[in-house]
Order: structure tokens, then sequence, then C-alpha cells
């Protein structure tokens, strides 16, 4: 554990970079979170953008966001109602006979907020839970204490992260992204329980062995384990990130991102912390 | 260690239960044509129906993968019931003659597996739609969406009404009157005293008691019509002029139906206007192609995996492999059996807890390494690390699960997600959890086992 101060700085840059950018860039929220139309179609005589803005404007409606790759067109656009998309495919009939329609989508913006709200109750619910029972496994809540702070510091350097691309890459903020947050949560919970236990396990064998010896020693036992455990993930998950479709690509990199956090946040922040909490109590 | 009889015991139920895997995992159809030589062959292989009988019943299940409609295709659409002009204790029944009314209406697209579901979200109602393979979306809300209408007409041909074949032919048989769903204050289902036969009453406000008066006088002794959305509904006598505004409708009905008509009547009568507020239009080749990229990059991840181990375990990782194959062979299965409808989310649930699976693995065989290094054969090395893994195994996959649980809301909280999505993917994960822990622990175990005394005797 003399990298300790070494894990502190980094995690302070990772924490402070992610505040920075959630703070001053904030999300790109997909329409599941704000509401409105995501319209994806397959328009073969390639129309340009300004023939559907054009569309747009006669049916008086503001330009959607437009983008395209070969035929495929995906817009962006306000919640309408369903007289309104009738007459949008009228319109676009017209440029291109050949429409043909993938995918519609069009949410009222109430229930963006009820997943926002639900998402930060399961997260908040995830973490008690997880207090109570690594506590109880633990016989000790400084051992509960440390895995949930490491788990959070997961989840605001996966929230950052997603700050970071969306504001660079355009990623989107949407519900499958809540989906591998919560997921980001228990694998990094899982790593740290992992390396917990070989603490207890040794501290049983040998009641006087000071802490920081103590967690050296687990930590080199468990390292290859941790490292080996998140390669396999990571090879699943890079897999999925480089040729399962356009619809999950962010939700495996997103994954993909808490995997590698959870791993760094085991070693880097939740022995440290439990070490922290100990020295704590010897000096009172 | 166990005994020798036990050991080969339970590695001969792991080989049975995977062939029994293979069998139901099986293509339906699966022909089989090449030449080796001279000799042909030219055969097509079925899957055996699980169809059996048990005394009097039969059993039968069918082992199709079900998709959900992100991957089948089809319309999800999502609407607000506004229940603001309904008392309290008529909401429930009000509720139920909606569904009913809805699902009326959804089946006449003859699309099979459509879902219609009322959901509570903090007292706003809604209503949940769910058509596969349905792509013309437009219309499908239309014929939803419009309030059902009640109508009463009277019969002015009683020949030409018993003899229509026509729409047009019933038209001219009756006259519309001004009664309507509007003016129906309720209906409820009574027993009739004198014969037990079961009758729907129907209670009118004061404006529909008028006007029901003047229709019973004009047509007594004669039929009047009762159509819900102009779909024609029975006929009854009238017996007496009804002043009073209410009125029984007896026929020769058993008590279920006189409460479908009672609750299609109140559908009608209590116009519970809905509001769509979300729609989710998905076309069939876009879930064929998140069905194919996700198995293939499915595939590609385990075959690195399965490469990683060996490359790190050597004989250890083989073997592990192979209980991560026998892993996915009983999922699938389960998959089938449960049935589990599988959804985007759900497919990387699965690959992501192929990860998980070889987690435990993982955790044995590092153990084991350390046994082994500090001096131990390794046989007792094998038993010590799968017992001393154990302890770490359950309490990270504990963690998972508690994770597992609180997304897949299984007692159906309102302030937790109801979403579909986030529930396939907790549930394939939750599943995955435990039949990882089976086959990484208990399978894997066993195998070694065997393979372990094939080892001293060489």
């Amino acid at each position: 554990m003399k990298f300790r101060p070494l894990f502190y700085i980094l995690s302070a840059c990772l924490l402070l970079t992610s505040l920075f950018s959630f703070i001053f860039w904030g999300f790109k929220t997909s329409i599941d979170f704000s509401g409105g139309s995501n319209w994806v179609m397959i328009l073969p005589s390639k129309p340009s953008q300004d023939s559907i803005n054009n569309v747009f404007k006669e049916n008086n409606l503001d330009s959607p966001e437009i983008n395209t790759t070969d035929q495929t067109y995906t817009l962006k656009f306000k919640n309408i109602d369903p007289e309104k998309k009738d007459q949008l495919v009228t319109s676009v009939t017209k440029i291109d006979s050949q429409y043909k329609e993938l995918k519609f989508e069009s949410l009222g913006p109430v229930l963006g907020k009820e997943l926002l709200r639900k998402t930060i109750f399961a997260i908040v619910l995830s973490a008690i839970a997880l207090l109570i029972f690594i506590g109880s496994r633990f016989k000790d809540f400084s051992f509960g204490a440390a895995a949930v702070l490491a788990m959070i510091h997961d989840a605001i350097i996966l929230v950052g992260s997603f700050s970071l691309f969306g504001h660079f890459f355009g990623a989107e903020v949407d519900s499958l992204f809540v989906t591998a947050l919560l997921t980001t949560l228990s694998a990094s919970v899982h790593d740290t329980v992992v390396t917990f236990n070989r603490i207890k396990e040794l501290k049983r064998q040998n009641y006087k062995i000071d802490w920081v010896e103590l967690a050296n020693e687990a930590v080199t036992e468990t390292l290859s384990r941790s490292l080996n455990n998140s390669m396999t993930i990571i090879f699943m998950l890079l897999a999925l990130v480089v040729l399962g479709g356009s619809t999950t690509h962010w939700f495996a990199t997103a994954l993909l991102v808490g995997v590698v956090c959870g791993t760094y946040s085991s070693i880097g922040v939740a022995i440290p912390l439990v070490l922290f909490f100990k020295k704590d109590k010897k000096k009172k | 260690m166990p005994n020798k009889n036990r050991i080969l015991k339970v590695f001969w139920t792991i080989i049975a239960l995977t062939f029994l895997c293979v069998i139901i995992n099986f293509p339906t159809q699966l022909p089989i044509k090449f030449n080796i030589g001279n000799f042909q062959v030219d055969h097509t292989f079925y899957r055996p129906d699980f169809s059996f009988k048990l005394g009097q019943k039969e059993f039968k299940k069918n082992m199709d993968l079900k998709y959900g409609l992100d991957l089948a295709g089809g319309a999800s659409l999502i609407f607000d019931i506004d229940t603001s002009n309904t008392k309290k204790e008529d909401l429930e029944e009000a509720l139920n003659a909606l569904k009913a009314n809805i699902e009326r209406r959804v089946n006449l697209f003859g699309v099979s597996e459509t879902n219609v579901q009322l959901v509570n979200q903090d007292g706003n109602h809604r209503l949940n739609v769910e058509l596969p393979g349905v792509e013309d979306t437009s219309s499908a809300i239309k014929l939803i969406g419009t309030t059902a209408q009640l109508s009463f007409k009277g019969v002015i041909d009683e020949k030409l009404f018993k003899e229509a074949t026509t729409s047009a032919e019933l038209e001219k048989a009756m006259k519309n009157t001004d009664l309507s769903g509007s003016n129906l204050v309720k209906s409820t289902v009574e027993i009739n005293p004198n014969n037990s036969q079961p009758e729907v009453a129907i209670e009118l406000d004061s404006e529909g008691t008028k006007l029901f008066a003047n229709i019973t006088k004009e047509y007594l002794n004669k039929q009047v019509a009762i159509f819900l959305d102009n779909q024609f509904l029975m006929a009854p006598n009238v017996q007496v002029i009804i002043t009073e505004g209410k009125a029984t409708i007896s026929g020769n009905f058993d008590s279920k139906a006189a409460k479908e008509l009672s609750a299609q009547l109140n559908a009608g009568a209590l116009p519970l206007s809905i509001k769509l507020i979300q729609q989710n239009q998905i076309g069939a080749t876009l879930g064929q192609d998140s069905i194919n990229s996700g198995i293939f990059a499915g595939i590609v991840g385990l075959i690195i995996v399965c490469l990683f181990m060996i490359g790190n375990y050597g004989r250890l990782g083989l073997i592990a492999d192979i209980g991560l194959i026998i892993y996915g062979l009983i999922t699938l299965t389960l998959y089938r059996l449960i049935p589990v409808t599988l959804t985007f989310p759900g497919i990387v649930g699965f690959i992501l807890s192929i990860g998980m699976a070889v987690d435990s693995n993982i955790l044995i065989f590092e153990r084991m390494r350390e046994e082994t290094r500090k001096g131990k054969n390794w046989n007792s090395a094998m038993e010590l690390g799968f017992g001393r893994a154990w302890d770490s195994i359950k309490d990270a996959n504990a963690c998972t699960i508690i994770t597992g649980l609180i997304l897949f809301n299984p007692l159906n909280w309102s302030f937790l997600n109801t979403s579909g999505m986030v529930r396939g993917f907790a549930i394939t994960l939750i599943l995955g959890i435990f039949i990882g822990i089976f086959t990484g622990v208990f399978v894997t175990r066993n195998l070694l086992r065997v393979l372990a005394k094939e080892k001293i005797q060489k």
C-alpha cells in the first residue's frame, strides 16, 4: 500500500475531471429523458438534408437533428402526435417513394422525469442494501462504508466520462445507460468483496498482523485473480463495442468504463479507505 | 473427497443433463446431407415435441425462444388514462372494463401475443399496449384511442332485422334513438330471484330516463338493439314502459356472458378517455440486425475468453471452458422453459453473465495455484481451492443478486423501474449468476475430480 498517495491523486484527478465535465458540459440526454421523437428510416434516393428540413417546415415543425449513414436517416425532433406523424410520412413519401420506416419513438417529457427519479431511488436503495449486507457479513461497518464509497466513486466517474463522451463524441444518456450504471455498481462491489474476504481470512489466521501489512498481502494475493477476471469481462464487452450494432455501442462502452473503474477502485479506493477508517479508530 | 462411486454418478448426471439441454436447444429441423464414398446420408432431424400425458392431463410446452418487441419488431404504445371524472369506488371496475374493451379492439388486428396491461404509476393510471409485428402504428393508435360508444336503436322492421345479411339492410330495419352511452350511469349483474337467471341491470341519468321512457313507449313489445362501437350486442324485447330509468336486460346468458356485457356497457358508459404519451415502433429488419450482431459479438467474445482461459490455466482452463459451454446450454434451455422474453439488453445481460460465470473458476484456480505453491499435492490443492474460494464466490455474487433484484423489481413497486427493457436485462443477469455458480463450482469440480483420477492412474 505504499502507492496509496498515488491512488489518492489519481482518484482525485478522475473525480475532479468528472465533476468539471458534468458541471460545465452536462449531459446529452436522449429522448428517454427529455422527451421527443426519434425516427429512423431508409431513404434509397439519399435526399439532401435541406429537402428533409423543408418537409418539416411544410408541416410547421422546427428542423430536426439529422444523422445519416448511407441510406439510413436518423431524425430527432420534438414530441409529436399521431396525426402529425401521418402528415410527415405523407410528405416524406413524396420526396422518396421507397421510404421505409425502421423505428419510430415518441415520448412525452413526463416519462423521462420518472426514469430519472427511479434511477436515483434504485441507486440509493442498492447502496443501503449493500452497506447493510457487507457490513453484516464482515461484522464491521468500515468495510461496508468503504465498499459503498468505492462504488459511488465509480458511479461518479462513469457519469462524468459520459458527460465527456457526450461533449466530444455525441454519446447520449438513455435508459440503457441507467442499466449500465447500476450494473457497474454491482460489478464494483463484486470485486471489492473478493479482496475484503481475503483480508478477513488473513486476519483470522494471524490476529496480530498490522492492517497495512494485511492489506498489502491481500492485494498481492488477489491481484492476478482481479486482473484475469476483469480481462474476461473486458473481452466480452470489447467484442460488443466493436462488433455489436449501433444500438448497444454506447451501452457496452458504459459497461466497459464501469468494469475497468470497478477493478481499479477495489484496490485503489476501497482498501485505502478501510485503512483510513482503521487508523482513525486507533488514534481514538 | 467423496467416494469414487458417487463422483462417477454425479459425472454421468452432468453428462445426461447436458445431453438433455442439447436436445431442447436443437433446431426444430436440421437437414443433414453428405456423402462418404458411396455411402449417402440424407436425413432431416426433428426436435421432439415436449408433450406427454400424465393421467388425464396432457402437458405441452412450446420450446421456441420468445423475442421482445425490440427484436421481433412491432409497436409499443403507452396511454395515459384520465380518471379525474370517475368516482373512486367505480375506478377499478371502470379500468377493467377499459382494459377488456381495448383488448377486444386489439384482437381485431389478428396478431398473436398482443399484450394489454394496466399500470398504476403513483396514482397515474396507464395502459401499456404491445403489438408484435404490427407495422401500421397510426391506424392501431386510432383504433385503440377512440372512446367506446354505446348506442340504442329501435327495430322498426322485425322481419328485415332477422333476415338482414348486410349492414345496409340492418340499418334500414332500425331507427336511431337519442339515447347513448353518455346517459348510462352504470350497469351491474343481478340474479333474477324468480328463475335465478343472471341479468344485466342498467341505470340511466335523468335525461336518459326521459329518453328511455319514450323509447320503451314507442317500441313496446318490440325489440331495441344495443350496439357497442357499432358492433351489434343484442336486441332485447321491451316488455313494459320504463319510467324510472332502471331496466334489466334478460336473455339466455350465463353469468360470464352477463358480466362481460355489463363490463362492455360500463366501458361505453364511463368513457375513461385515454391519451397517447409514448409510442415506439421498431421495424422487423432492425430487430433481426440486432440479433445477428449480438450473437456474432457473443460468439467472438466467448472464443476469446475460452482461449484466454486455456492460455492462462492450461488443462484447468479447458475444463472451465467445458463448464462454460454447459453453462450456455443450461441458460438457453431455461430461457425456453420459463420462458424468458429476450430483449436486446437481455442478450447483453447474457453475454455479460458469461464473463461473470468465468469469475468463479478464476477465483478457484488462483486459489489452487496458491495451495500447490505451499506444497500441497494436486488433489488436496483442488479440494482446498474449491472450499476456500466458495466464501468469496458466495459473498460477491450475493451483492450482484441484490442489485439484480432491485433492477428486476419483483414486487412491482411503483417507485422502482418497471420498464421491460431494464427488467429483461436484470432477469438474464440474475439467472446467469445462479447458473454460473452451479456450473462454475459444482460442474467443474466434479469434472476435475474425474479427470484428476485419470491423472493419478497415468
